[in-house]
């Protein structure tokens, strides 16, 4: 049996760059891409998988980086918080309509949960018709499985239907 | 004008960071740092016999381990009591690591640190604690049996009897044309911040200096605290709250353990030392809040007019008390709520027992004294067959009676005399909000659709913005940027748009130019701390008036320089200009730069500032009265606190085969004076009301009765997800404060505290059973209702064969066998 202190290397794409690191084989997910990639946008609320915060895109798909290891991700690609923006090509970002739509409504207080919450909701986004309406089944959806403490997520919700609207906009 | 923003609903300045993963909190910072993980208590209450270390110093990567014997100095002595208090007579507090004894699960006994967590828990696994189990104090009522005592030298497990009265409550009792008693309870939640505690610190060994980042509410005293207990100069030390991830109370207390323990072990190992707290760590190791036993006995007359009310409780306070008693007595005097009571007398004792010490979380003793005071009412109503709208109604103090004094004193040692207040206009919104002449309508509506229904109200006044004081800094610079800071910290609350807000009206800059600061001692030294919804009013109104006080320097040098009279000089757009005089002006940031006279020429801006550029020979450089620089510090410390008020209605519906509560609807009134910023208050009462949610039908600390939390983690403690939240009607009212400049009152807590008692309202009313635990799950409801013996309300009896349940025998075609959803049951209450 692989010791848990015993180490290995990954190589993984995070938003885009290829990158490596050493860790401990028993390292998760969590932790390898806030202390070995100093990717600190991704939280921690309860390292058991219930809160969400630390939900981030394994190949696209929504993950709880608090319930992988490190060297689950080896070869696959993953996209944090920090990869959520495009660059605008002059220098610049240009913000995912969900980020611009949590500003635009106020649905982040304290900003713990945020990171979990836009990137299940951009992967919830992402994957379907954009030219569609949004229904509120799917709004419930999007947040239905990830925990706030500020906010009481009237606002979360109001921010997904405004992002939907936007990319939609965008659709046409 | 663009720099008129009070009252605006402008968009935060703190998001942009925030929704692109570049906020700064505690375990963001430091990844070079050495990690801390705690040795805690397995048992609630035990002796330490031995600690035997041997087996961890073999883990690879372990650097340190510390124990009780390794503390000196003060830091050797029990943990301060914060707040002491005449009727705490008996005070206890733990230390930072357990000294002999532990008193609940959870109690640091050991600290570790080492390369990674991951290693430093490794080394904890390994460490011996050999214990001497003692036996455990679990809840109100065994802390009251007192068979036996959680500190041996208490054997009546009471550390306080508060006790306030107004008169001779025995006397008007006996004249009462009409009184009833009941007892009532509420369980245990807590604030459960999505961020735990986190302490970071840096030793500079060479110029002796210690920088420590904490997720605190109040770090000017973290500061002077860790000053005190490592034996430093207040300014060797510099304690700043970074991006905080939520409060809600529980960070208000100080200083824990570990930000004693983190600091001391940075010194002693010369490296950076971080510990983050874990979600297990945080259910056990730090604070919990709301339980409380509460008998009353009302006195009323035929018309359901308040004659007397004598109030007893019993507050949990846990294994230690090192908060004091605010919670006792914010429930004691907020109790009182919106009503003309003539005769009020109340008493809490507060007792001890193994478990997690309870300390304000959101409310901070409101939401319990709400209860009390709104099952009163409901009770009165039901009793007298009248509306229970119409009750309270007929109690309210009207408008005209404020300024309005209770006679009772404050957790801040001050008066209760309400501010201003529109009760009756609250109550009056409410009724329309929620359709109350509707009820039942609804109800029957409901009983069709084969579901019951029910609606709840309850009305709350809230002391917001105690004192002393805070303080608040704004400085222009030459660049035109504008400097704000104040020494209280945030959690999320959007202070930094707030204050912003504040300073661009006030001084008439654009927001983009301003830059603000909370909670940082390195930039103000003096505040007292976020808590009691007193950041609006406190560092709102000292930010203003030190605006206000940059404003009448920047007038007056602007002045000299357009040759004008300052009485005619405005500021807009960060110009400062000769009321319409067009062209006749000079920008703020030219100002700032005059307002310092330079020897050097560090650039250009600088230029116009230095001694050749400037000619009035009439005049010293700095006049004697004036100093450098245009900034200025002011300070605003209040009389008394203000009192923002509100009233909420709950309608639920109750599935009568899985008893499964559903509140439908949700509507909000409430009044906290002028509003700086309209979408940042509804925030808050969404925020608020969620929680009220929670600790209503879903939260609560289900201790076994050895002491052991059943259910420490988020898998087990219910937290409300989107889908348990109602959508929230809100409706505002502003009566403003005449005690402060901006006239502003605290928002914070408003949506939290009358969630339990209109949801209990509403349960009571949709089932025609008694309400008298909170929070109730649905297996709580379904064993209620079919309790043969379970206490009924005349208003079921009078409503009888329309919808009321009647035990035993559930509507067509409902199976009750093997009905028992979710919710975690506990034998850790009053029971
Ligand atoms: S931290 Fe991963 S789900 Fe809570
Ligand atoms: S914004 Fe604070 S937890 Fe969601």
């Amino acid at each position: 049996m692989t010791p848990v202190d015993a180490e290995r290397t990954v190589s993984l794409t995070v938003n885009g760059v290829p990158r490596e690191a050493t860790v401990p084989v028993r390292r998760l997910l969590s932790d390898a891409l806030r202390h070995d990639l100093g990717l600190t946008g991704t939280h921690v609320g309860c390292e058991h998988g219930v809160c969400g915060a630390c939900t981030v895109l394994v190949d696209g798909a929504p993950v709880r980086s608090c319930l992988v290891l490190a060297v689950q991700v080896d070869g696959r690609s993953v996209r944090t918080v920090e990869g959520l923006a495009r660059d605008d090509g002059r220098g610049g970002q240009l913000l995912h309509p969900v980020q611009e739509a949590f500003r635009e409504c106020h649905a982040l207080q304290c900003g713990f949960c945020t990171p979990g919450f836009l990137m299940t909701i951009a992967a919830g986004l992402e994957a379907r018709d954009a030219a569609e309406e949004i229904s509120e089944e799917e709004v419930d959806d999007m947040v239905g499985g990830n925990l706030c403490r500020c906010t009481g997520y009237a606002n979360i919700k109001k921010a997904v239907r405004h992002a939907a609207a936007a990319m939609r906009e965008d659709a046409r | 004008m663009t720099t008129k923003l009070f009252g605006e609903p402008v968009r935060r300045r703190e998001d942009a960071r925030l929704i692109t993963g570049r906020g700064r909190y505690v375990d963001d910072i430091g990844h070079t740092a050495l990690a801390a993980a705690f040795v805690r208590s397995p048992h609630a209450h035990a002796r330490i016999v031995d600690i035997d270390v041997d087996a961890a110093l073999d883990v690879e990567g372990l650097v340190a381990i510390y124990t009780y014997e390794d503390l000196t100095g003060p830091l050797a002595e029990p943990l301060p009591v914060l707040i002491p208090h005449p009727q705490l007579h008996a005070p206890r507090t733990g230390y930072p690591l357990a000294s002999g004894e532990v008193n609940h699960v959870g109690e640091p006994v050991a600290m570790v640190v080492a390369t990674d967590r991951y290693v430093a828990e490794d080394a904890c696994d390994r460490i011996v604690v050999t214990y001497e189990e003692l036996p455990a104090v679990v809840g109100v009522d065994a802390a009251r049996a007192a068979r036996s005592a959680v500190h041996e030298e208490i054997p009546d497990n009471v550390a306080a009897v508060h006790h306030q009265e107004t008169g001779d409550v025995e006397a008007a009792l006996a004249t009462a044309p009409r009184t009833l008693s009941f007892t009532q309870y509420i369980e245990r939640s807590a604030s459960m911040p999505l961020e735990g505690k986190g302490v970071h610190a840096r030793w500079d060994a060479d110029d002796g200096s210690l920088r420590v980042h904490t997720s605190t509410q109040a770090s000017t005293s973290v500061r002077a605290a860790i000053a005190a207990k490592l034996q430093l100069s207040l300014d060797q030390v510099e304690v700043i709250a970074p991006d905080v991830g939520g409060g809600f109370g529980v960070k208000i207390v100080h200083p824990w353990p570990e930000e004693l323990l983190v600091p001391m072990a940075a010194i002693a190992l010369g490296r950076e030392v971080k510990w983050t707290e874990d979600r297990r760590e945080h259910f056990i190791g730090s604070a919990h809040e709301r339980q409380q036993r509460q008998e009353i006995t009302v006195g009323y007359d035929d018309d359901g007019r308040l004659v007397a009310l004598d109030v007893h409780i019993w507050h949990d306070n846990g294994a230690y008390t090192p908060y004091g008693i605010i919670v006792p007595i914010v429930t004691a005097t907020q109790l009182v709520g919106p009503y003309v009571i003539p005769t009020y007398r109340v008493k809490v004792e507060s007792v001890y027992t193994n478990t997690v010490i309870v300390t304000p979380y959101r409310g901070a003793g409101r939401p319990q004294g709400c209860y009390a005071m709104e099952r009163t009412m409901d009770r009165i109503a039901d009793v007298l067959g009248l509306d229970r709208a119409e009750v309270r109604a007929r109690n309210l103090i009207r408008p005209d009676q404020f300024p309005y004094d209770h006679h009772l004193t404050f957790q801040d040692g001050r008066p209760v005399i309400y501010d201003s207040g529109d009760y009756p206009g609250l109550l009056d919104k409410l009724k329309a909000l929620v359709g109350w002449e509707d009820a039942e309508a609804m109800r029957r509506d409901a009983e069709a659709r084969g579901t019951l229904l029910g609606v709840g109200m309850a009305l709350y006044v809230e002391g917001t913005g105690p004192g002393p004081y805070e303080g608040g800094h704004v400085q222009v610079l030459g660049s035109g940027k504008v400097l704000v800071s104040t020494g209280l910290t945030s959690q999320g609350q959007g202070h930094e748009t707030v204050l912003a807000q504040i300073v661009a009206t006030e001084l008439g800059v654009p927001i983009e130019d301003i830059e603000v600061t909370t909670g940082d001692t390195r930039r103000f030294g003096y505040a007292v701390g976020t808590f009691a919804s007193r950041a609006a009013v406190m560092s709102g109104n000292a930010v203003a008036l030190a605006a206000r006080g940059v404003r009448e320097k920047a007038l007056r040098i602007a002045a000299d320089v357009l040759e004008a009279d300052p009485g005619d000089l405005e500021i807009d757009e960060g110009l400062v200009q000769v009321r319409g005089t067009p062209g006749a002006a000079v920008p703020l940031r030219t100002v700032a730069v005059l307002s310092n006279p330079l020897r050097y020429a560090f650039d250009e801006a600088a230029r116009q500032a230095t001694q050749f550029a400037t000619h009035d020979d009439s005049k010293p450089p700095v006049a004697e009265d004036d100093e450098p620089g245009l900034e200025f510090r002011d300070y605003y410390s209040p009389l008394r606190s203000t009192f923002a008020s509100g009233a909420h209605a709950a309608v639920v519906e109750i599935d009568p085969a899985t008893f499964e509560i559903d509140v439908v609807r949700y509507a909000v009134v409430h009044d906290c004076g002028n509003v700086v910023n309209p979408m940042i208050v509804e925030g808050q009462v969404h925020g608020g009301v969620a929680q009220g949610v929670g600790g209503a039908l879903y939260e609560r600390m289900a201790y076994d009765a050895d002491g052991q939390l059943q259910n420490a983690s988020f898998m087990d403690f219910l937290m409300p997800y989107a889908s348990e939240v109602p959508d929230v009607d809100i409706d505002h009212q502003q009566t403003p404060s005449p005690l402060n400049p901006l006239g502003i009152k605290g928002a914070g807590e408003a949506g939290v505290i009358p969630g339990t008692a209109a949801i209990a309202s509403a349960i009571e009313d949709a089932t025609g059973r008694r309400i008298t635990r909170m929070p109730i799950a649905p297996s709580e409801l379904f064993d209620l209702v079919n309790d043969e013996s379970a206490e009924r309300t005349a208003a079921s009896a009078r409503r009888a064969g329309t919808g009321t349940m009647p035990a035993g025998t559930m509507p067509a075609g409902v199976r009750t066998t093997g009905v028992r959803t979710t919710g975690v049951r506990t034998t850790g209450g009053g029971a």
